[in-house]
């Protein structure tokens, strides 16, 4: 392969070869950070929430009536929807994943120490567990004693006087490095509470960057607010009827109460992260742009250099080069000048996440997608410039016998 | 000359159909990718109080004990952005501002008087008197509450017009009841569909853009019947969560100043405050007390979303890219024309004349790709209005940003034919004459 006569050749567009290795390394430098905002939004839209996702149906009910006990309310209210055909098991609860109701408290591992971090309180009746299909891990779901009423009437008092919580494997590892977390203390309120159980996976009701998206506990504490949130456990393919009938129940009982945001976990979900799906389009649709406009650079920078070419080329084949060897110098040129590009791009692309990461929540980018990027960007200029590859290599030996 | 010049870059542009069209698609992608969301931008930065917006202020002060430690928590971070209940009563009384009100928003269950009616929740604010002549609230009839009111926790509601068509129809409002959670409260006043965008009296959170606030009810009240808060309520310490505690923040406060003057009295005012509390044991921390303007503030509270502030650099990014991609088509384009420049040369053309040739022919490309861009960004503004946010029905151009897509598709291009055109006349004629 002639490279010196190649090298020698490029010098003599060096604009234009400077203002294509730029184009390339910027688009380089932009999809690598793209590419990470796309990975970090998608995982995070994949991210299991813990509960069976597939077979909750959720309605919240705000009774209007000030007076009388709402525990109580609630207990006749579960009763009834527990009887509906399909129902394999209920729960009143007030935070769910998803539903951006979030009550967290600073959490402390000794008395009077300070608070390590902030983890959610998921508070309901018994049977919480089942009814959300929880997967309990190590120890024991909370005995009927232990339950006591939040106290929500009192600046949600419970929290001090409660025994007993349920914390998910992830917050465990964090409170508790490399120890068993089962009968360990914690401070969430006033009062020590011991360690029960542990479970697989539990979602926080927001998400945020970061690595406190398991930070939650479950306290046998019951929902006694007026608005409370009623979760229901039923077959995939009955959640629909389930959940008209779970209305018209409740409706039934006291109708003086308002019925809100009665839906399938699924929507719940998939409500959460609308906003997510249209960013996660946009970025997408900003890379294929990206690199289509590089890509039509590509081709029409190296179609008028065939052209320009095109007696150089002529002699070239009349003194012996095959087609082959026309068409590998052009691909040769465009890796060349493609991969120039991309040595820039890769420093670029990290100087561009350090400035993200200052403004935006970006993590850092992993280095594998530099390797991954500049290949992606390499073929795809290899493949823009076999079109002009390919035509020069048409060009008859009978041309360098033209003047024109 | 710039006549001919136009046809000379209409011909050559004819004679490479394919890649004018690929610089046209490239220089009408990056403008309109940037234009949609230059446009979502402006809107949203729109003033949402036009001639009221420079005499509206919003104090801060910082009521936190000292920051203790690493442990932080409630007491690092920035300076909370609402007032307790004892500051805000204080400033209230204090009527040492043209006009001032505090306010918190919420939400309560309506109930229709009509039998077999469902009752339902309506988002609000409950406000002081002040609220109303501040703000310049447009009446469709009657009007707000008095100072009086306040302090009588009278039960007097103002409905904005939606409200008021929800449950009276079209029969006027003023003087008949309204049910909210288990009280009676008396029409006093109803608003003509008053939305201002954003809400900025708010606490601004993802719903600043959006519905409007439904009713106004007087803030003593609504705390005496119990009425639910939305919003931050952010305490600290010990000494009970309780609305009226001097260790929660939740409540926002607006003053009106009429003169740069009078604002400047009003921070000397709030920092002597701060002194006068430290000597009563609160306000541990040293005197900083703040005073934003409208448009600061709502800066300050970063109404603008990280995501659509990153989207406008990935647009402006992507237009970046572009414009290289193009500066590279042109530049091969023009050095292609060697001999047509040095014949031109040869026969008398200036270095200007080729330079202003290129130039136009450069322009010309950026008008076309202006074109797209405008059809480009419609498209996107049309598939930003059906996103859910609140933000997105105000995703509309008007003719100021309309002429701005094309002066911007017009300097990006010619300032990218700048370098091609600058190395196109400065081809040395003779040299190139001796080809063959």
């Amino acid at each position: 392969m002639p490279r010196v006569p190649m090298l020698a050749s490029l010098t003599r567009h060096k604009l234009t070869v400077l203002l294509l290795a730029l184009q390339v390394a910027l688009t380089c430098a932009i999809v690598c950070n793209v590419a990470l905002m796309i990975a970090g939004r998608a995982a995070q839209m994949r991210t299991p929430s813990g509960v069976a996702e597939g077979e909750l149906v959720m309605l919240d009910s705000a009774s209007l009536n000030d007076g009388g006990n709402p525990l109580a309310r609630h207990a006749t209210d579960l009763a009834a929807l527990r009887g509906i055909p399909g129902v394999t098991a209920v729960a009143a609860v007030d935070a769910l994943p998803f539903n951006r109701n979030n009550w967290s408290n600073g959490i402390a591992t000794a008395p009077d120490g300070s608070a390590r971090l902030a983890a959610t309180a998921f508070n309901g009746t018994p049977g919480e567990l089942q009814a959300l299909g929880l997967h309990l891990v190590a120890g024991r779901d909370f005995r009927p004693d232990e339950y006591i009423p939040m106290d929500s009437a009192h600046d949600w008092d419970g929290i001090n006087h409660v025994s007993a919580t349920i914390v998910t494997r992830a917050l465990a590892a964090r409170l508790f490095p490399g120890q068993d977390p089962l009968g360990k203390l914690v401070y969430p309120g006033d009062n020590p509470v011991r360690i029960v159980g542990v479970i697989d996976h539990l979602l926080r009701p927001m998400l945020e960057t970061g690595d406190g998206n398991e930070d939650a506990m479950l306290f046998p504490m019951l929902p006694d607010d007026s608005n409370v949130t009623y979760v229901l456990r039923t077959p995939p393919s009955q959640r629909e009827r389930v959940l008209k009938q779970a209305a018209v129940v409740l409706d039934g009982l006291d109708a003086d109460r308002i019925l809100r945001h009665a839906q399938t976990f699924e929507q719940l979900r998939s409500d959460y992260f609308r906003r997510d799906r249209t960013m996660l389009g946009l970025l997408l649709a900003a890379a294929a742009g990206l690199l289509l406009v590089t890509a039509v650079g590509i081709a029409g920078l190296a179609s008028f250099w065939v052209q320009q070419r095109r007696r150089a080329i002529g002699i070239r084949r009349a003194v012996g080069a095959t087609r082959r060897d026309i068409l590998r110098y052009f691909q040769a040129e465009n890796a060349l000048i493609v991969g120039g590009g991309l040595v820039g791009g890769v420093l670029l692309a990290l100087g561009l996440n350090l400035l993200l990461m200052r403004h935006y929540e970006l993590p850092h980018l992993p280095l594998a997608y530099l390797p991954i990027t500049a290949l992606a960007l390499w073929l795809l200029g290899q493949l823009a410039v076999l079109g002009p590859a390919l035509r020069a290599a048409a060009v008859p030996p009978v041309v360098a016998t033209r003047t024109d | 000359m710039p006549g001919y010049y136009l046809a000379l870059a209409l011909r050559s542009l004819k004679r490479s159909k394919v890649l004018t069209a690929l610089m046209v698609l490239a220089i009408g992608l990056g403008i309109g990718a940037s234009m949609t969301m230059i446009t979502v931008l402006h809107a949203m930065s729109g003033d949402p109080l036009p001639r009221r917006s420079d005499q509206l202020y919003v104090p801060q002060f910082d009521p936190r004990p000292l920051p203790r430690g690493r442990s932080g928590g409630a007491t690092s971070g920035e300076m909370p952005d609402s007032l307790t209940w004892p500051d805000a009563m204080v400033l209230l009384r204090a009527h040492r501002a043209d006009r001032q009100a505090a306010m918190a928003g919420g939400s309560v269950p309506v109930r229709p008087a009509q039998a077999g009616r469902h009752p339902f929740f309506e988002r609000g604010h409950y406000v002081t008197a002040d609220f109303f002549p501040m703000f310049a609230t447009p009446f469709r009839a009657g009007s707000g509450w008095s100072a009086q009111d306040d302090e009588d926790r009278a039960r007097v509601v103002v409905l904005n017009a939606g409200l008021a068509r929800r449950l009276f129809g079209a029969a006027p409002a003023i003087g008949r009841t309204v049910r909210l959670k288990d009280t009676d409260f008396r029409v006093i006043g109803v608003l003509d569909d008053w939305h201002p965008q954003p809400a900025f009296y708010a606490k601004i959170d993802d719903r600043a853009f959006g519905q409007a606030d439904q009713f106004f009810v007087p803030l003593q009240a609504a705390l005496d019947l119990k009425f639910k808060f939305s919003g931050d309520f952010h305490c600290w310490g010990s000494g009970g969560d309780n609305r009226r505690s001097g260790h929660c923040t939740w409540l926002q406060f607006w003053v009106q100043l009429d003169s740069p003057a009078k604002a400047q009295a009003y921070r000397a005012f709030l920092a002597d405050y701060w002194r006068d509390q430290q000597a009563h044991g609160r306000f541990p921390r040293p005197v900083d007390a703040r005073l934003y303007g409208l448009t600061d503030w709502l800066d300050h509270e970063h109404l603008i979303p990280a995501d659509l502030r990153l989207q406008l650099w990935l647009a402006l990014g992507f237009l970046g890219v572009c414009m290289v991609d193009i500066v590279g088509l042109l530049l091969a384009k023009f050095l292609r024309r060697r001999g047509e420049i040095c014949v031109r040369r040869a026969l008398g053309a200036r270095q200007r004349d080729i330079f202003v040739q290129f130039g136009i022919e450069a322009a010309v490309i950026g008008l076309a790709g202006g074109m797209l861009g405008l059809a480009l960004a419609q498209l996107g503004l049309w598939s930003v209005r059906q996103r859910p946010d609140g933000y997105a029905p105000l995703a509309h151009m008007d003719p100021a940003m309309l002429l701005g897509t094309f002066v911007l598709a017009v300097v990006a291009s010619v300032l990218a034919g700048l370098l091609p055109a600058w190395r196109a006349c400065h081809v040395a004629p003779a040299l190139q004459l001796k080809a063959p």
